[in-house]
């Protein structure tokens, strides 16, 4: 009798994809796939436009530009990255602490 | 005799710990490979700061019998920086995918260690002797006055204390449109390969300002972009045969004499699917974090994101043996999901050998979360998970094998599924190529391991 439950269980799997369906009904139809495949080869990509910079500057030319949010990384509407708010990439000075 | 089984199983000692102790760790010190040189003198680790930090095997000391020689820094330096590639408005990491030493030819030692874009040949040489008594210049470098020499003297080598110098030899850059994923070094010792997600290019380790692209499966529409190449290595001793493994599962064998541009592959080996347990996460978990070879190189092994497979170079419609490394996460996959650890890439290693000889590639290891790291024997098939962590940390006591339990009433000193730390996991191990010492990297500290001697 366990053995017959067994098999009409859902596989785990299934099941977990079911609970993921579950909570985002609009997830890609291609299972794994391109999404993914082209957010990785996107890594890295950083978006800028210097027109919307040097208009966004003109037509607040008084005020302050929009800083960034916490999340620096989210360029959306009205908010134009600005030099100041770009995440410093300086290598590190610091020796590595494994030879500390 | 390595893991020959019954009583002469491997007893996995603490040996020692590398690394800060503190639970804030900085980004810049993640450790993103670990590699041993080819006589295992020498370990290297690479981070996401972009620096390298090479450790050196104590000489063994007739009165230290019961262990072999400990692990002391030896050199450390900046192999790579961020760059920002402003034509593409792409930012570059500094972090280190990839170290892989050459063979020793001299005294000094070379590596080749790379980023998402740029190759670097390293230089590691040692300067203990520097020269004194010239004519002109004092010992502090300040030029004499000429017109006070009034004798000549030959100068000569005096010892000085040791410095370890690392110097970047060649620059290998501009070659890759997309990330580099793998670096392999061919057996003819003057070639090597790169391989980024859609692009394979060879390399001679002279040659910085040309590059021969092997294999390219970049789709002419990228919206028909499937797969991914993951992994790559060459043969460990046919100078014309790689490998190359996708985000599909699949595992391509390539010969460089049967054409210029190996886009037909001269083996394929994919494991067929059960479309009954088709879902949307199968894809995902079946793509190929590594593939290393064996020391024979007659088989292969990939990780994938459940198991570790052992294929016989022979046959190509399926491995001849399968791990199961965490199979209890595999009704935790929705979750793994959300968090993004479902794209871990895990890698594995096969035991030591010096013998180039199938019977000796007997044990695989490879890492899991909640700091576990697991291995398998191939012959006993036995398996052991065991655990870095600095509570273990007294030289010389055999590491207790941890248990995981997947479901139902969790016995003592057994860990639950959903006790498991996802952010303590162990990406990197590397196994001494002579000896039975592993290095085992969790986020930002190295643990060295060895068996118990006598």
């Amino acid at each position: 009798q366990d053995a017959q439950e067994k098999d009409k269980a859902v596989p785990p799997e299934r099941a977990e994809e079911a609970k993921l369906k579950a909570k985002y009904p609009n997830l890609g139809q291609k299972p794994g796939g391109s999404d993914f495949l082209m957010k990785r080869l996107q890594k890295g990509q950083k978006y800028f436009d210097s027109g919307d910079y040097n208009m966004a500057k003109a037509k607040m030319k008084n005020k302050q530009l929009p800083s960034a949010g916490p999340d620096k990384n989210l360029v959306t509407g009205d908010h134009i990255p600005t030099p100041q708010d770009l995440p410093q990439r300086k290598s590190s000075l610091v020796t590595s602490k494994l030879a500390g | 005799f390595l893991g020959a089984g019954g009583g002469n199983d491997i007893q996995w000692c603490f040996s020692q710990v590398k690394g800060a102790v503190d639970d804030d760790v900085a980004e810049a010190d993640i450790i993103s490979t670990v590699e041993f040189n080819h006589s295992g003198e020498l370990l290297a680790t690479g981070d996401k700061g972009g620096r390298v930090v090479i450790f050196q095997q104590e000489q063994e000391n007739k009165t230290q019998s019961h262990s072999r020689g400990e692990y002391n820094v030896y050199s450390t330096f900046q192999s790579h920086e961020p760059e920002f590639d402003y034509l593409k408005s792409l930012e570059i990491e500094e972090k280190i995918n990839k170290i892989r030493w050459l063979p020793q030819k001299n005294a000094a030692q070379f590596l080749l260690s790379t980023n998402d874009k740029t190759i670097k040949l390293w230089k590691i040489s040692e300067r203990d002797k520097r020269p004194e008594g010239y004519n002109l210049k004092e010992e502090d470098g300040r030029y004499r006055d000429p017109t006070t020499v009034t004798t000549l003297r030959v100068p000569v080598f005096r010892p000085m204390d040791l410095m370890v110098e690392a110097s970047p030899r060649r620059i290998f850059a501009n070659a890759h449109t997309y990330h580099i994923n793998s670096i392999s070094i061919n057996s003819d010792y003057e070639t090597y390969l790169s391989a980024d997600d859609l692009r394979i290019n060879l390399w001679h380790l002279e040659i910085t300002d040309r590059s021969f692209n092997i294999v390219d499966i970049k789709p002419a529409n990228m919206e028909e972009l499937t797969e991914v190449i993951t992994a790559a290595e060459f043969h460990p001793n046919s100078c014309s045969t790689f490998v190359y493994s996708s985000s599909k599962g699949t595992i391509r064998l390539c010969d460089m004499r049967a054409s210029a541009l190996c886009d037909r592959h001269s083996k394929l080996f994919e494991e067929p699917e059960d479309p009954s347990n088709r879902s949307f996460f199968s894809e995902i978990i079946s793509s190929i974090s590594d593939v290393k070879f064996s020391h024979s190189g007659r088989y292969m092994m990939t990780r994938d994101y459940l198991s570790v497979k052992i294929w016989d170079l022979n046959m190509e419609n399926r491995p001849v043996e399968t791990y199961q490394v965490h199979e209890y996460l595999r009704s935790k996959l929705c979750s793994l999901y959300e968090n993004d650890c479902i794209f871990d890439k895990f890698e594995c290693c096969w035991n030591g050998s010096d013998r180039q000889v199938e019977s000796f590639s007997l044990i695989v290891m490879t890492g899991s979360y909640n700091n576990f790291f697991r291995m398998f024997d191939r012959n006993t098939k036995r398996d052991i998970t065991l655990e870095a962590s600095r509570e273990n940390n007294k030289p010389r006591t055999v590491l207790k094998p941890r248990k995981v339990c997947a479901s139902g009433k969790r016995k003592k000193d057994e860990i639950s599924v959903d006790s498991l730390d996802f952010n303590k996991k162990i990406l990197h191990t590397a196994w001494h190529p002579k000896e039975n010492i592993i290095a085992v990297a969790t986020t930002n500290n190295l643990y060295i391991f060895q068996d118990k001697m006598n």
